[in-house]
């Protein structure tokens, strides 16, 4: 009964373009983001916000700009962990090479940029590329990353396999020292990854409803038709690429910084690649918040899942089954998902939404 | 410093023999691409679990040709059930949730294959089980140790035993997708599923057929793949080597399959030794396969052999 629009009515084209429309909408947001921002933090264990939290945050990211790659302008792409590391290599290295005056997050912007015109680069053949053969231009983005940063130890500081990142790169002008907190500390970073994701993800919300937004959605709809009707095909191409790889970027960056705190290689392999685009599909593709349910379903599943196990039997089985069960079950999922719902999360939601909206009379 | 052209043949050749195996795995995937237009990612794991299953029934002491037939059996059961609970519920739905649900699949068969067997490294010697003697008569041995000498230049037998099974694998696809009742309607499903309903070719059994046989490509592949690298999850990234040669040579396209994978075979051995050499870097041969597609596929969307796709609005 409470999620109606009976009563609002929009008078004028600035009202209809509002993000929330339904004023409960907004007001549920708003009451989120401040618990997120103001209780999350003092209430929340170091475990929830190491293990949990900040990793959906960083996934999250990654899968948004995947999705802004391949659900908004669809383009499919396979590279996304590889520009992770992109990401992730240029922030470390930025930090490490800089002034004083640097800090973490424009470093992340900055190093975003830069991944964002590598994927321009490995975008370029998609203006003769189309479909599943653009796969292999994204894969040879994602093995040349690897390779890359194997081959040229200067990026990693020489070290042998990971870096331990430093406490003092999270200092923000010793914003901390005067409040007195540990600007290291996971609250802190949960709290960073937490603004830079939720401006990205506005970001990503406005860019959407603009012209560019849908330049986007009608190259993904048939490039053909969106160049007679005299959308810059090539131009759109490009920039979703430099948008996406952005996002991916910064994705990876959190990904190492608040999450992992130690930067490898092999934090960015192809599989997880895979983990990202189920991510976005198991959402909902061409959603901006179906980006983060699928990644709190993709990444709680298996947790859940060998919790259960646990639970329930006790650790009867050797985790090798339980892994292997969990594996055959979010098999089995994914496929029943698509199936059922090939909108993903996203879908379901919605139709949850509406079920809502004329709930008790659906007719 | 002269060039040293036994080398380079003896690359080539090398190469060559590499793309050969490239192609088993592509082949399967040409297969269902053709037939239903999904580009079917499991097809790695179809390769670990159908060599799994082979290499666990012979470890258990059934005889060779025994184990065969029922890992072909397991196999044609297995295309029988994606036919039934996958394919039959997914079609119509966009290529992309298609795609996806192979992934899923992929995971799917992957937690299946080592729940039933193990996740452990299985060696695999074919010799221990084939007396195949048409190579070498007087040694009766043909696998990776050995080595023919021809013009200098040294061959692995086992590539020669490889080739020469693709190359059979590939002639009675053709007599079969030519020649056969059969064959015609899964040409005729390929080129357009509804014309083919409309003159009443059961697509579900086709389908199921496709990946039947499929499912026995990808035991033949796994065994001679799993020769090679053993028996573990490499198999599975064996795919991810096979992706450039598929897309070289046109999703749609059993001959660009072998062409494509002659091409990356060649293309690889020579990239590594000579431009590693000039860039002084090795191990680009990570990406090097997905370069040379590219260039390729710059100059022919489609790959060299694909069906030309006409657009229209």
């Amino acid at each position: 009964m409470i999620y109606r629009e009976t009563g609002t009515f929009i008078t004028s084209y600035l009202e209809d373009r509002k993000l929330f429309p339904i004023p409960f909408d907004k007001w549920a947001m708003a009451v989120f983001m401040l618990f997120m921002v103001f209780v999350v933090p003092f209430i929340a264990s170091d475990y929830w916000l190491a293990a949990h939290l900040i990793p959906i945050l960083a996934y999250g990211t990654a899968a948004l700009g995947l999705n802004l790659l391949t659900g908004m302008t669809g383009q499919l792409s396979l590279g996304t962990a590889g520009f992770m590391c992109f990401g992730a290599f240029f922030t470390f290295n930025i930090m490490l090479r800089s002034p004083e005056w640097m800090n973490l997050p424009l470093a992340m912007m900055l190093a975003g940029s830069v991944t964002g015109v590598i994927g321009i680069i490995f975008g370029l053949p998609s203006i003769r590329i189309k479909g599943f053969y653009l796969l292999v231009s994204t894969l040879a983005a994602q093995y040349f990353a690897l390779w890359f940063f194997r081959s040229y130890p200067y990026f990693l500081n020489y070290a042998t396999a990971t870096v331990t990142l430093p406490d003092h790169h999270f200092d923000f002008y010793g914003i901390g020292d005067v409040f007195g907190v540990d600007m290291a500390s996971f609250e802190a970073k949960y709290l960073m990854s937490l603004g830079v994701v939720s401006a990205l993800a506005l970001f990503a919300k406005n860019l959407m409803r603009s012209a560019t937004g849908r330049n986007f959605m009608a190259v993904r709809d048939m490039d053909i038709a969106a160049s007679v009707i005299g959308i810059p095909v090539i131009r759109t191409k490009m920039l979703a690429f430099f948008v996406s790889c952005f996002y991916c970027g910064v994705g990876g960056a959190l990904f190492c910084y608040a999450y992992l705190q130690v930067l490898g290689i092999r934090t960015f392999e192809m599989n997880r690649s895979f983990e990202i685009l189920f991510m976005a599909i198991i959402g909902g593709l061409g959603s901006i918040a179906g980006s983060f349910y699928g990644t709190v379903l993709v990444y709680e599943f298996p947790i859940l899942f060998s919790w259960a196990g646990d639970y329930l039997f006790g650790g009867a089985f050797d985790t090798a089954v339980v892994d292997n069960v969990a594996k055959i079950t979010y098999g089995i999922l994914i496929i029943a998902l698509l199936i059922r719902e090939p909108g993903g999360l996203a879908a379901l939601w919605a139709t949850a939404k509406q079920k809502l909206r004329t709930w008790p009379f659906p007719h | 410093m002269g060039f040293d052209w036994v080398f380079f043949t003896e690359l080539i050749v090398g190469g060559l023999m590499s793309g050969v195996m490239y192609s088993l795995v592509a082949i399967g995937f040409v297969l269902i691409y053709k037939s239903s237009g999904i580009f079917n990612f499991a097809q790695g794991t179809m390769l670990l679990f159908a060599a799994l299953t082979f290499v666990k029934l012979t470890e258990g002491g059934v005889n060779f040709w025994v184990a065969l037939p029922v890992s072909m059996g397991t196999m044609v059961v297995f295309g029988i059930l994606v036919e039934r609970f996958m394919m039959r519920p997914l079609a119509n739905q966009s290529l992309l949730s298609l795609f996806m649900a192979t992934v899923g699949l992929a995971i799917l068969i992957e937690g299946l294959a080592q729940y039933m067997w193990d996740s452990a490294i299985h060696g695999l010697q074919l010799a221990d089980f084939l007396d195949l003697a048409l190579l070498d008569p007087v040694n009766m041995t043909i696998f990776v140790v050995d080595y023919i000498e021809w013009l200098d230049i040294l061959i692995s037998k086992f590539d020669i035993f490889a080739t020469i099974v693709a190359g059979t694998m590939i002639l009675i696809l053709a007599v079969f997708f030519q020649k056969t009742r059969t064959g015609m309607s899964l040409r005729a499903v390929s080129d357009d599923h509804l014309a083919a309903m409309a003159v009443g070719i059961p697509l579900s059994r086709v389908w199921a057929l496709v990946w039947a046989v499929t499912g026995i490509i990808a035991l033949i592949a796994g065994l001679l793949w799993a020769e090679r690298v053993s028996v573990s999850f490499t198999l599975v990234e064996a795919v991810l080597k096979a992706l450039p040669v598929i897309l070289i040579g046109g999703l749609t396209s059993i001959p660009g399959a072998i062409v494509g994978g002659l091409i990356i075979g060649v293309g690889e051995k020579l990239g590594e030794i000579y431009l590693g050499d000039l860039i002084g870097v090795q191990g680009i041969e990570t990406w090097f396969s997905y370069f040379i597609a590219l260039v390729f596929l710059l100059f022919r969307p489609s790959g060299l052999f694909g069906l030309k796709t006409i657009e229209r609005v």
